[in-house]
């Protein structure tokens, strides 16, 4: 979908910024929100191009660089951290072969972390564009893993 | 005022005003609450949470920065449990500060060593475990530095930079304790639309914004400061200037500065550097076969008397003209009018407000009956409407500007933006009228059409106020807007909806420069602009008027002072013979009852032989006035030419003697801003030695030539001007202090006159006048396709004298260019910073194309500062009627890729 088709589902007030960015993020290849999208944004509402940038740098879900196919977001706030959180994100960074916040060379990983995605008793926990994966371990990374590979999201 | 209500103060009974800030009117009244974030000219934030109080039936500690004063409040500003909660909050901001007092440039100002002071906080002591992984500074920026390791995140600079400035540069991002601020989309800070005015500096509590240009020079309480007057524009700003050992170490804003309430622009807080400039004059210059040597001060006054006195007596005094300068004092200029007019007798004396408002002098004074800015510069700020036409204003008069964009983002105002190029004013704008350049009478009679159809026309103010109705409205009935359409190019529907908002307006404002006035048509103009005030009542009100913004600091006060060949100080006639009596019997001399020859004429004599010597102070022609091959043979011509400057410039190259003066930050004297207001300057620095005042060398010239002149300083000047003149009748040094007044200010109890023309015009009633459109003298044709204008932009200043010689300023805009538009890059297959060849019917030069949409698609911008590749080599000399100021905003010219 074309920015300025997007824009104009929304009034051009301020308020309106948060989800016109999702908005145009779920639109945009490489899942991402791009420099001259985001000066469109301002442009469109009317406010200064720093504050887009605050709010854009202000949610971990916003992201300005492209991010894979898939993104990864492993939950580190605290139940999941007891249960071994940062164990499974080296795995994911060993099998990924990248660090978080970067994206794999065949663009089809990012590893993002995240705080509390609300399924805590299923603990460790991470999503894949916004489905959810608990009670990981190594074994389950790996399978997920392929399988997304093959472009299946089952396990 | 709001109604005063009573508050009570640790049990101490205030007054207070309802709605006042309680932090502002604690410490008011003594109770020095500490507080970071809170900052006077902003909205408060409550971030620090340092200002926290406790009040009588609310719950919980509350900043008190975020409460409005109401009848009846109780607060408890000091006791234990605060005291506790302010120092910890103290302990965690060292804990997370890099604490480089050692070398911080604003060590002992700064606001959290005050605190760390106050609440005897140290490192060793702290309950918080101290940061030490350090992020990398920003020092990307030409002028300023950002060091998030000592930011603390009140976020002062950030309103600063939108709610003061109207821009919006920075903000805040991340999270928690790795919250910073960034510019744009956090981008380098040189890379961003920051503009240097340094405003977020000012705002800034600790050392966490820098100006990189001072770092290292002094420690805060090494320098001294003096107040003083911005040396570039026509605002008038207020500057404290900080200085060591003769050397200017920072320059700040004066936050009660009249006209500029703490705010500078970036040549104002950073364009100092060529005060200190080995490149000054010191010693007076003869030119012997062509070449320079240095002179004493009695061998080159007695030459330049001798050389006067014989031209004067050979050919008379009107063989004599004289350049004096917008950039020297009022008293200056007055005695450089009386001078010419007194010892050469002749009124040959103008300066280079010929070649911007001559024709706003002329047209406001025959609609108003005086020729300056009706209102206030701070009054923009609170017009319903603002139509802003031919004014750059962010660039040209970046302060004004600022108050222009409050009005819109601070207070819901309205404003229409009439100009060819898409300037920054017009990402503020409800409407922008894009009209082609040089049709202004046009698209201005459309919108009094309308408004006249649409009866939105004051009846009452014309009936009582105003004289020459009918026939005004006779012409303007001919402007429908479907013609002006045709005309102008701006679409019907737009003068339309200009009209009614500008016609409904409670209180509307008209905002215009050189866009208006550089016309063969500026006379017109002008009057069309008064016209459109007188037929909506918006003219001798608060608020509401016609505003011409004048460029150079002190443009305004030259003209008020008689530096033009038609008047004495004071806009009073030499034709009339009252008037020549008094001056007459003052200066104890016949003096001449005709018009002297203006700017442009003198060049023309000078060309043609009947002007043999010219005296030009502080002036440079060689880059400022139009046909710039034309000026050079003019000059060279002359048998004689002395100039007086701070620099050899372009046109003290040609001189045969140059005598070298002093700059602004060396003198006393006052300079009048564009709102009229008359400012007093404060000597901060030595000049160098073996300069002299220019008002001296005129003296001293004066009595070379036997005429008896003896001030002692400018104050004496003053003394005598306030005696003739009588808009200037009440001013006097000791009355001006920190904020000047404002003329006419007739005597000694006149408090000055912050809008004109309230209940009765100067001249009686508001005259309309009957204008028709009348194209520009030179159209684009086959062979010069395109229309070339000439302007100024942020970074210089003038034919760049000053700006020029500073480092930062180059930075910016390190040398000439020529804006182009996609359309025409993309004809001429051409790349951004490419080489051009810009040719018109008087000259060509060459220089670096710069795209942008910024220009209409047939049109080519150049700044006029660069005298290397000097835009007034190309543009028209052809003159207003009345006002004989050239038409440099329209010229044609080709395009070629070199
Ligand atoms: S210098 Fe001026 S424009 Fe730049 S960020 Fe600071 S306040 Fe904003
Ligand atoms: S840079 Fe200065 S003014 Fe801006 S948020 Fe940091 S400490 Fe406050
Ligand atoms: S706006 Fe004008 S007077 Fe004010 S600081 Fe800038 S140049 Fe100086
Ligand atoms: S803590 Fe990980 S899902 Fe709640
Ligand atoms: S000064 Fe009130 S919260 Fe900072």
């Amino acid at each position: 979908m074309k920015i300025d088709t997007i824009l104009s589902k929304y009034e051009p007030k301020s308020e309106n910024l948060i989800q016109i960015l999702h908005d145009i993020q779920d639109h945009t290849e490489g899942n991402y929100l791009k420099e001259e999208d985001l000066e469109k944004v301002a442009d469109y509402l009317k406010i200064p191009k720093s504050r887009v940038n605050g709010v854009v740098e202000f949610y971990s879900m916003f992201s300005k660089k492209p991010r894979g196919k898939y993104v990864i977001r492993l939950c580190k706030s605290p139940p999941c951290f007891v249960k071994g959180a940062f164990n499974m994100l080296d795995e994911l960074k060993s099998q990924l072969e990248i660090d978080v916040n970067e994206t794999t060379k065949d663009g089809l990983f990012t590893i993002e972390t995240t705080s509390c995605l609300g399924v805590c008793d299923e603990a460790p926990v991470m999503s894949i564009n916004n489905k959810i994966y608990g009670k990981l371990d190594s074994a389950k990374i790996k399978k997920i893993i392929e399988n997304y590979r093959k472009g299946k999201s089952e396990i | 005022m709001n109604k005063m209500v009573k508050i009570t103060i640790d049990g101490k009974t205030i007054d207070a005003e309802e709605g006042a800030n309680l932090l502002q009117v604690a410490r008011d009244n003594g109770f020095d609450i500490p507080g970071l974030c809170y900052y006077d000219k902003v909205s408060p934030t409550g971030a620090c949470r340092l200002c926290l109080v406790k009040i009588k039936e609310q719950k919980g500690l509350i900043p008190s920065c975020t409460v409005k004063v109401s009848e009846g409040l109780n607060v408890t500003a000091f006791d234990e449990e605060l005291e506790d909660v302010r120092r910890t909050i103290v302990e965690l901001l060292i804990s997370e500060h890099k604490l480089g007092c050692m070398t911080c440039d604003t060590a002992s100002e700064c606001a959290l060593e005050d605190l760390a002071y106050r609440y005897n906080v140290t490192v060793d002591n702290l309950p918080f475990p101290v940061k030490t992984k350090y992020e990398s500074i920003d020092d990307s920026s030409p002028v300023l530095a950002y060091d998030p390791n000592k930011c603390i995140v009140c976020g002062r600079c950030v309103k600063a930079c939108y709610e003061i400035q109207g821009k919006g540069i920075i903000d805040f991002i991340g999270r928690g304790i790795e919250t910073k601020i960034a510019p744009d989309l956090g981008v380098d800070w040189k890379n961003s639309a920051c503009d240097g005015c340094g405003e977020c500096i000012q705002a800034c509590p600790v050392g966490a914004l820098f100006e990189i240009p001072s770092v290292g020079k002094a420690r805060k309480w090494e320098v001294e400061k003096i107040e003083t007057i911005c040396p570039y524009c026509g605002v008038g700003c207020r500057i404290e200037v900080e200085k060591k050992d003769n050397e200017i170490v920072r320059i700040n804003g004066v936050d009660d500065g009249p006209a500029n309430n703490g705010r500078l622009c970036v040549k104002g807080r950073f364009g100092y550097e060529y005060e200190m400039s080995n490149k000054r004059l010191r010693t007076p210059l003869i030119k012997e076969n062509g070449k320079f040597r240095e002179a004493s001060w009695d061998e080159a006054l007695t030459l330049t008397a001798r050389k006067f006195s014989e031209i004067k007596k050979n050919y008379g005094g009107n063989s004599i003209a004289g350049l004096s300068s917008a950039r020297c004092t009022n008293e200056e200029n007055y005695i450089f009018q009386k001078f010419m007019r007194a010892v050469i007798g002749t009124n040959n004396v103008d300066h280079c407000a010929r070649l911007c408002h001559a024709s706003t002098v002329a047209g406001l004074a025959r609609a108003f009956g005086s020729g300056a800015m009706t209102n206030s510069i701070r009054e923009l700020e609170f017009a319903d409407c603002i139509l802003v036409t031919g004014s750059n204003t962010t660039e040209t008069h970046p302060v004004i500007a600022t108050y222009i964009k409050n009005a819109v983002l601070n207070h819901g105002a309205k404003l229409i933006v009439a100009d060819p190029r898409k300037i920054d004013l017009v990402k503020y704008a409800t409407l922008w009228l894009r009209q082609k350049n040089g049709t202004d009478v046009a698209w201005l009679n459309g919108i009094m059409n309308v408004i006249l159809n649409e009866n939105l026309h004051d009846k009452e103010f014309i009936k009582n106020r105003t004289e020459g109705f009918d026939e005004f409205r006779m012409v303007v009935e001919n402007y429908t807007p479907e013609r002006v359409e045709k005309i102008t190019g701006v679409p019907k529907e737009k003068i339309i909806e200009a009209a009614r908002i500008y016609g409904t307006a409670k209180n509307a404002s008209i905002v215009f420069s050189m866009g208006i006035t550089q016309h063969t048509t500026g006379t017109d103009n002008v009057l069309s602009t008064a016209n459109l005030a007188l037929l909506t009542g918006n003219v001798g009100k608060l608020y509401s008027g016609v505003n011409p913004l004048r460029g150079q600091n002190n443009v305004q006060g030259a003209c008020d002072l008689g530096a033009l060949p038609n008047v004495y100080s004071g806009y009073q006639k030499v034709t009339d013979p009252d008037i020549k009596k008094k001056f007459e019997e003052k200066w104890k001399v016949a003096l001449d009852d005709k018009v002297g020859l203006s700017v442009v004429e003198m060049m023309n004599e000078a060309h043609k032989g009947n002007v043999k010597a010219m005296y030009i102070m502080g002036e440079n022609p060689m880059v400022s006035d139009p046909n710039l091959n034309h000026v050079e043979e003019a000059l060279k011509n002359l048998d004689f030419l002395v100039v007086q400057d701070i620099f050899l410039t372009e046109t003290a190259q040609l001189a045969d003697v140059v005598f070298p003066a002093y700059s602004s930050f060396e003198k006393s004297g006052t300079f009048t801003n564009t709102e009229r207001r008359i400012q007093l300057l404060n000597p901060v620095l030595k000049a160098p030695e073996g300069a002299k005042e220019d008002w001296e060398i005129v003296q001293e010239l004066a009595l070379k030539m036997g005429y008896e002149m003896q001030y002692n300083n400018q104050s004496d000047i003053m003394e005598e001007i306030a005696d003739v003149t009588p808009i200037y009748g009440g001013i006097h040094f000791y009355r001006l202090g920190k904020d000047g007044l404002q003329w006419p200010c007739k005597d000694e109890n006149d408090p000055g006159t912050l809008f004109l023309h309230k209940g009765k015009f100067s001249r009686g009633l508001g005259h309309f006048s009957p204008v028709d459109y009348i194209p520009p003298a030179e159209l684009p044709d086959k062979e010069y396709p395109y229309i070339l204008s000439t302007g100024r932009i942020l970074y210089h200043y003038h034919t760049g004298t000053m700006s020029r010689k500073v480092s930062v300023l180059n930075e910016y805009e390190p040398g000439p260019y020529a804006e182009i538009s996609p359309e025409l890059a993309a004809k001429l297959n051409l790349k951004d910073g490419e080489e051009v060849r810009i040719t018109s019917r008087r000259g060509a030069i060459v220089t670096k194309a710069r795209i942008t949409a910024r220009v209409a698609p047939d049109s080519v911008f150049i700044p006029f500062h660069f005298a290397e590749a000097a835009a007034n080599r190309l543009t028209n000399d052809a003159l207003d009627p009345i006002a004989k100021i050239p038409e440099l905003k329209v010229a044609a010219c080709k395009v070629e890729k070199m």
